[in-house]
């Protein structure tokens, strides 16, 4: 893999520990707060592509996984991968995998529109696709209970997957990093 | 370099060498999900409260572990009384805690720095299959590095557009910040090339 890739998937780890450290943002109607982070995997997938973006997550879960307090909050350490939502952890790394396939799919003609999908389609389908069982299977409850608990987090996820779209379309523009080659980037 | 969750020591546990201590982690990570009799749970969860004891660690420690997960044991709790009766659910949120605690424990007692090695040593037997654990070295090491850097950007972009009197969305933000670190990468990667 080229020194280059390796920089930007780098990068984009530290990017998500940057999401991180801003302030969630608190929305009385649903009573759970937003936090900037679960944007990453979109952006990393949708900005470096299905490889790139995912290897930066796994780097990223990693960094965590070593002790470092990069997750919202301030959390991290391995106690995070024993606790009962760690499939929304490991979830990232197929999210932005899924995401980014998506994107360089969608690279020619890519708009708001498309962007969006393929970052909630990432983001969110896949995400809660595996956090959800997991929940389920590790916590011992049924997946429509499981189900139901993550459903107060969709809402700020859908405005997330909005804001990544805008960002994905608008760095394409500034900077593409995924190569419109015939088909396959 | 920012500052790991490691909490300096000089128990056994601290001196007790990361690859093992991982092992260990997984070993009675699988044993307690098998547990299903409350006082074998109840045993394991004692044994982990001595090793805090053991590595230097008080009950703030204790808690401080506990407290991102409680709110969402106390919804397990409840939803396994509802679903399973209360031997159930007291079952399920003592393995939870345990297990939440062990690995903490072995954060708390391992230094970041000796976790990585033991990752790159984990990882060289899979050379063979064209795996470089060099290169995944260097990619933690940059990200560590890089963590303080995008931070620092994240703040200059976000001072220069206040100080034209813009106030700073999510996407106004994120937008520059991520064009820079885009041309950052090009840089960066010359330099590293042109070192090696």
């Amino acid at each position: 893999m080229p020194t280059r890739d390796i920089v930007l998937i780098a990068l984009f780890a530290a990017l998500m520990a940057a999401l991180g450290a801003f302030p969630p943002l608190m929305i009385p109607a649903i009573a759970v707060p937003i936090t900037a982070q679960s944007m990453g995997p979109m952006l990393a997938g949708g900005i470096l592509g299905a490889k790139r973006g995912a290897l930066a997550m796994l780097l990223f879960v990693l960094l965590v996984a070593v002790g470092l307090p990069l997750l919202s909050g301030g959390r991290g350490g391995l106690g995070i991968f024993a606790g009962p939502t760690a499939g929304f952890i490991f979830g990232w790394i197929a999210a932005a995998a899924v995401t980014g396939f998506l994107v360089e799919r969608l690279w020619k003609g890519l708009n708001f529109v498309t962007a969006f999908l393929a970052a909630s389609l990432g983001g969110i389908v896949i995400l809660y696709g595996i956090g959800i069982p997991w929940i389920s299977l590790v916590g011992g409850v049924p997946l429509e209970t499981a189900a139901a608990g993550s459903a107060a987090f969709i809402p700020g996820d859908l405005i997330k997957a909005g804001l990544a779209a805008a960002a994905i379309v608008m760095v394409k523009r500034a900077y593409p990093m995924i190569r419109p080659a015939h088909g396959r980037p | 370099m920012i500052a790991g969750l490691y909490r300096a020591g000089d128990s056994v546990l601290h001196r007790m060498g990361a690859g093992a201590k991982i092992a260990a982690l997984a070993f009675a990570g699988t044993l307690v999900l098998t547990l299903t009799s409350l006082w074998l749970a109840g045993g394991f969860l004692g044994i982990v409260l001595a090793l805090y004891g053991i590595a230097g660690f008080g009950p703030r420690l204790v808690l401080a572990q506990l407290r991102p997960v409680a709110f969402l044991l106390a919804i397990l709790f409840a939803a396994q009384i509802w679903l399973a009766g209360p031997a159930d659910a007291v079952l399920v949120v003592i393995r939870f805690a345990a297990l939440i605690l062990a690995a903490g424990l072995v954060t708390l007692t391992t230094r970041t720095a000796d976790l990585v090695s033991a990752i790159e040593r984990a990882l060289s037997p899979f050379a063979r299959l064209g795996l470089d654990a060099g290169r995944v070295s260097l990619a933690i090491s940059l990200a560590i590095r890089f963590i303080p850097a995008v931070g620092q950007i994240t703040a200059e972009v976000r001072e220069a557009q206040s100080a034209r009197g813009r106030r700073p969305s999510p996407l106004t933000l994120v937008v520059p910040v991520i064009v820079r670190l885009l041309k950052m990468a090009d840089e960066i990667a010359e330099a590293i090339d042109a070192r090696s």
